[in-house]
């Protein structure tokens, strides 16, 4: 295909990209520099769709100069909002180094920090779910693989339930079930004989819940993937290992596990872009006393009477330079990929 | 497998299908569970004294003279005005699917069929574009919405999904139009078509299967959005899923949260539907990009 006919097919898709993905980007970035708000790229671009919309070119460079000058760009603060206390606290952080005796307290003492609290659980959650519904999907992808031929078009129907439905509203059933009236809440009250007890209640039961939350809402994406694989992986070497006496547990491991490891890799590096962005179950779980996110906060400082957009600004950066560095390993090797010879 | 099948001990065949009940149970108890109740009163749906209530429905019985009823579904399509988020969920949820099916296939056919360095880097951005949580590019819509006022209308929202959908339906699309032979559109040429001709003559005929396929998942990624239509949305434009977290606030107190959980259960009916019809493309779907590794 000529560079031409290229730039042609993929302008419109390039387009939005660029206005709606690159420019909010850049965007954000201004924005978290500056207090309250920056304009600076936006009103270029505005000055630009006024002269194609309107085309009075004089009265409308005169309106944008007004506009200019009644809202004069923000303050420039540098990375102040990056270090105050809501991001990345390096005062409060300093201070607690000094004063905490044990690392322990040190790091029980930044639960006290928003920006860290929001990073503890969106890592913990990223990087405990993530194992969990590789597992899971794998059992689960067995399981189904071994049952009837009917049987397994409907096993497959209800395990995409789970992972279509809105996050928001899956969280929701869920969060009616498990309160202290519905009938998982009720039901644990009985079997533990604790009228008291409840998962909102604690941190921990809430992290637990959510956790668990997240493996049932993306257990079925591993389990498709998986199951997909297992119908490739070739009878010869099952049969080989067979006649070599392997046990089904020693196939398993050696002859299925391998095949799909590529998969897993697939599996895995979806599910670490999914994970990171953990919010829906938050709101649908009221579990922000107990847990937030990074898009949590972000989400919370937009929703504020007074909408605080740079410091939602500055924790964007903040959440795009962690998916950066999550997504790293797999840029470095699609790089050597290309790059074989280097 | 049949070899291994007829071998397989009596304890692992219990094991295999005591798993495979207890996740079907997990999958889909919570969905039938709720949708049951939602035809019930409050007292019944959380019944700590008596589980069995749900299925009985005494307190439905005590209020309504018969044990099932839609008064929850009244209240939230009539009195909450649950309808128009309906019909504003169906206009955004269409609108999104076809423009951004347009453009991608576009972009995605010739990504396809370019060999040069920079299809690859392309693919590259738009992976690490499809890794931003779409939250992070809120705050940079909010102020210029604002200024051009614009902010809080549905066409904003739509071009703003369009936009946050381009990235995955992209890697979808280009990744099927890689399995459709290059020899198809090349001889095309030969014979004196442009590419673009070659596109629509040969390529569009055949594609379907794909764009069916990317145009489920970027209705899905729309219908589901909440983060984008919560905050791009004015309260009279918002689509279901903002309209049932704003429920939330509003029902929870004044004691109406079965119209809540109403709500719940006609945005959840759509996508039954649609898993029921579109269970095999949902399926490739899933697979397409895995295979490709």
């Amino acid at each position: 295909m000529k560079h031409k006919t290229f730039f042609w097919f993929f302008l419109p898709t390039a387009l939005a990209m660029f206005l709606f993905i690159a420019l909010p980007l850049t965007s954000i970035v201004s924005q978290s520099l500056h207090t309250p708000h920056d304009a600076g790229i936006w009103l270029l671009l505005n000055r630009v769709i006024h002269l194609v919309v309107n085309l009075k070119l004089l009265l409308i460079i005169r309106q944008v100069k007004k506009s200019t000058k009644s809202k004069p760009q923000g303050k420039w603060v540098g990375f102040q909002i990056y270090t105050d206390r809501n991001h990345l606290a390096f005062k409060e952080v300093g201070e607690f180094w000094e004063s905490k005796t044990s690392f322990i307290d040190f790091v029980s003492s930044l639960n006290d920090l928003p920006f860290y609290r929001a990073m503890g659980f969106t890592l913990t959650y990223t990087f405990v779910v993530t194992p969990l519904v590789i597992l899971f999907g794998f059992i689960i992808a067995l399981a189904v693989n071994s049952l009837h031929r009917h049987l397994k078009g409907f096993m497959v129907f209800f395990s995409l339930l789970p992972m279509i439905v809105t996050p928001l509203v899956g969280s929701l059933i869920l969060f009616w079930m498990i309160d202290a009236r519905g009938i998982i809440g009720s039901g644990l009250q009985e079997l533990f004989a604790d009228p008291t007890l409840s998962l909102k209640a604690s941190t921990g039961l809430t992290w637990i819940t959510l956790i668990v939350y997240g493996v049932w809402h993306s257990a079925p994406f591993a389990f498709i993937v998986f199951y997909a694989g297992l119908q490739t992986v070739p009878q010869e070497t099952i049969e080989a290992a067979m006649i070599d006496g392997a046990t089904r547990f020693q196939q398993t491991i050696h002859v299925i596990v391998p095949h799909l490891s590529p998969l897993v890799a697939f599996v895995a590096l979806i599910q670490l872009m999914d994970n990171f962005r953990v919010f829906e179950p938050i709101v649908g779980f009221s579990a922000s006393a107990h847990a937030t996110s990074l898009s949590w906060i972000i989400w919370n400082d937009i929703g504020q009477e007074i909408r605080l957009l740079s410091s939602a600004a500055t924790t964007s950066v903040l959440t795009i330079i962690g998916v950066i560095i999550l997504l790293m390993p797999v840029l470095i090797r699609t790089w050597r990929e290309f790059n074989p010879e280097k | 497998m049949t070899s291994n099948q007829i071998k397989r001990p009596l304890g692992l065949q219990l094991l295999i299908y005591g798993f495979v009940l207890f996740w079907l149970i997990l999958a889909a108890f919570p969905f039938l569970w709720t949708m049951w109740g939602s035809f019930k009163v409050e007292l019944d749906f959380f019944s700590k004294g008596d589980w069995t209530n749900v299925f009985s429905g005494v307190r439905t019985q005590v209020v309504y003279g018969k044990s099932f009823t839609g008064a929850g579904y009244e209240g939230a399509w009539i009195q909450e005005e649950f309808w128009r988020a309906f019909f504003n969920t169906a206009i955004v949820c269409v609108s999104t699917v076809l423009i951004s099916l347009t453009l991608a296939t576009l972009g995605g056919y010739a990504l396809s069929r370019s060999g040069f360095r920079y299809s690859f880097w392309l693919l590259i951005i738009a992976l690490v574009f499809r890794a931003l949580p779409p939250i992070t590019l809120v705050s940079g819509y909010l102020q210029p919405f604002y200024d051009w006022n614009v902010w809080g209308t549905l066409p904003t929202t739509i071009i703003v999904l369009v936009a946050i959908n381009q990235p995955f339906t992209l890697w979808m699309l280009h990744s099927f139009f890689q399995t459709i032979p290059k020899e198809l559109d090349e001889s095309a040429k030969v014979d004196g078509c442009t590419q673009f001709q070659a596109f629509r003559h040969v390529i569009i005929p055949v594609m379907w299967p794909g764009v069916i396929t990317a145009g489920l998942f970027s209705f899905l990624l729309a219908y589901n959005d909440f983060a984008v239509t919560a905050l791009l949305l004015s309260q009279e434009n918002q689509t279901m899923v903002p309209k049932i977290a704003s429920f939330m606030g509003t029902t929870q107190t004044e004691g109406n949260i079965m119209f809540a959980v109403a709500a719940v259960v006609s945005a959840i009916v759509p996508l039954f539907i649609l898993v029921m019809f579109f269970q095999r493309q949902l399926v490739s779907g899933l697979t397409a990009g895995a295979v490709k590794g």
